[in-house]
């Protein structure tokens, strides 16, 4: 039987919040940067609406660099960047670079390829009604993609509660800091499996948020 | 109204240049409804989308409503198109918006205050005849609710000019009516210029007034409906014209009729145009003492009035049957034909 006698309560608390703070932070940060380069890629490719080859080979290097490394790396790789941006490498706010450069492109392609999945026709429609190409893209491309982006999203968000764990066992916080420290290090094994059920937990909160909010967008 | 001159389009590719639209010159007069027929690849999507600019033109000029569209650019050409509505085989509705927010769309582009957003799309879907499916997504209305949407939609900024690409080709026999109807009703109360492109022989016939013929990115035949197809020149329009008369069968059977048919005079009517008389025969009955048979006909009614031919077979007294024949060939502007005398 395992007894539960190492956990400490409030650090437990404390450490699930932080992961939800990184979690939701660095998410919020992923989409707006995810759906800029989505967007980038899409408008800039072949036949695209702001059809333009240098910015598309850009755009498409710098997301298949930062998807190519693995995050731990990345992390490590982001050090300077993260201490000239807030002057510290510990917490959870350190954390939030590495996280964010480390989801966007690849959030950025799955926009991409949400993106594409719009019935041309739809766009036709929309130039020859004498759209602008923001309006088009506010109008049209966004509110048609949706229910993928969300759904996006969501495999997005589990990724990064992945990689807030990582992080967390560099010094970021969070619940796989509190399981590496205080549960693997100190062999208090009690603590590494509360923690990967609190995961395991919030993990099925985001799953069931975004599929709900998926089927509820989607009016096909 | 709009004026073509010399249109081309021609797509580079590595190998071939491809002449999808060649030296197009045409006229389309204000309010009228103009056909634009071919087989599928003729060029005739690639034409219609040159009008608004979806494609831009190689050489040639098209002039809309005074307006030279080939020279416009950004912001002016997007004005332009607010002027041009376009109705798709694909309806190309926004699924994510329901009857009412899609009829609005052009109308947020064109920047209309939201009040009188509202009251004009309520006017368009009473127009249209969606009245109480306002708030229905376009996955919820089936096809030829999904095309009265698109419609109204096109006609929401009170175009000029309604451009139809294929717009019945995707609905059913009984829909497509549906839809004509609709369209010819629009053509009547708005006086709206409609080009409709198809490859449906039954589209041009309903609904056009003039038609131009495309194959190999030119046009081969145009002018009136009537005059067209009632003396097909080239072959593709003598196979569109086949389509609908279904000529070829009547031919092989004609023998079987004349031996049918042994007494009297066999008489062949040629109907093309709004001169023929409904009520000839009856009056022929009428006025002469003979008897009138009909042994076959194919008629069909076009926007310029009836297009098709009639054999019927006429017996009496020898010197009445001149007579009446004589009527026939004098009063209508049927073309007479006798393929048996009665010897």
């Amino acid at each position: 039987m395992i007894d539960f006698s190492n956990l400490d309560t409030d650090k437990l608390w404390e450490a699930t919040y932080e992961t939800f703070y990184m979690t939701l932070i660095s998410l919020t940060g992923t989409f707006v940067f995810g759906l800029l380069l989505g967007l980038l890629l899409y408008l800039t490719a072949k036949d695209g609406l702001w059809e333009n080859k240098p910015i598309n080979i850009i755009t498409a290097t710098f997301v298949n660099v930062f998807r190519a490394i693995p995050f731990i790396i990345l992390i490590l790789l982001l050090f300077p960047f993260t201490y000239f941006l807030l002057g510290t490498m510990r917490g959870p706010n350190a954390a939030l670079p590495a996280l964010i450069i480390g989801a966007a492109p690849f959030y950025g392609r799955l926009v991409e390829i949400a993106l594409k999945e719009i019935d041309k026709g739809v766009i036709e429609a929309a130039q020859a009604m004498g759209a602008k190409t923001t309006t088009i893209i506010f109008r049209v491309l966004l509110p048609e993609s949706m229910p993928a982006l969300v759904s996006s999203l969501t495999v997005t968000a589990i990724a990064l509660i992945g990689y807030t764990a990582m992080a967390g066992a560099i010094g970021a916080g969070g619940l796989g800091s509190y399981a590496y420290y205080a549960g693997f290090q100190r062999r208090a094994f009690d603590i590494v499996l509360i923690c990967s059920i609190i995961i395991v937990l919030i993990v099925f909160i985001f799953q069931f948020i975004g599929d709900y909010l998926s089927k509820k967008l989607d009016k096909r | 109204m709009i004026s073509i001159k010399g249109l081309k389009k021609i797509y580079k590719t590595k190998h071939q240049d491809i002449k999808a639209v060649d030296s197009i010159t045409l006229d389309i007069d204000e309010g009228e409804i103009y056909g634009v027929i071919g087989y599928s690849g003729a060029g005739k999507s690639t034409f219609v989308r040159l009008l608004n600019r979806l494609e831009d033109p190689t050489a040639g000029s098209i002039v809309i409503d005074d307006k030279e569209m080939t020279s416009l650019k950004g912001n002016s050409l997007r004005l332009a198109r607010q002027d041009i509505g376009m109705i798709f085989q694909h309806f190309n509705l926004l699924w994510s918006r329901t009857t009412e927010e899609n009829i609005a769309f052009p109308l947020e582009i064109a920047g209309v205050p939201k009040k009188e957003r509202e009251e004009r799309v309520q006017e368009l879907i009473d127009l249209v005849g969606l009245t109480g499916r306002e708030t229905s997504y376009p996955s919820q209305l089936s096809g030829g609710q999904k095309q009265r949407v698109g419609i109204a939609r096109a006609l929401a900024n009170d175009p000029k000019v309604l451009l139809s690409d294929e717009a019945t080709s995707a609905l059913d026999p009984e829909t497509t009516n549906a839809i004509l109807d609709l369209l010819v009703d629009i053509n009547q109360k708005l006086g709206l210029t409609i080009i409709m492109i198809t490859h449906e022989m039954h589209v041009i016939r309903k609904v056009c007034d003039k038609v131009a013929v495309m194959e190999a990115g030119q046009v081969v035949e145009q002018g009136q409906v009537i005059d067209v197809f009632s003396n097909p020149e080239q072959e593709v329009t003598r196979k569109f014209v086949e389509q609908l008369m279904t000529n070829t069968e009547e031919d092989d059977s004609l023998d079987f009729v004349l031996e049918q048919a042994k007494e009297g005079k066999i008489v062949q009517l040629h109907f093309a145009g709004e001169s023929t008389n409904d009520t000839l025969i009856s009056n022929v009955a009428k006025s002469y003492d003979i008897n009138i048979n009909i042994l076959q006909g194919k008629i069909t009614q076009t926007q310029n009035g009836a297009l098709g031919k009639m054999v019927i077979q006429m017996t009496g007294e020898k010197a009445i049957l001149a007579e009446a024949l004589n009527y026939l060939k004098n009063t209508s502007t049927a073309v007479v034909e006798v393929i048996r005398d009665d010897d």
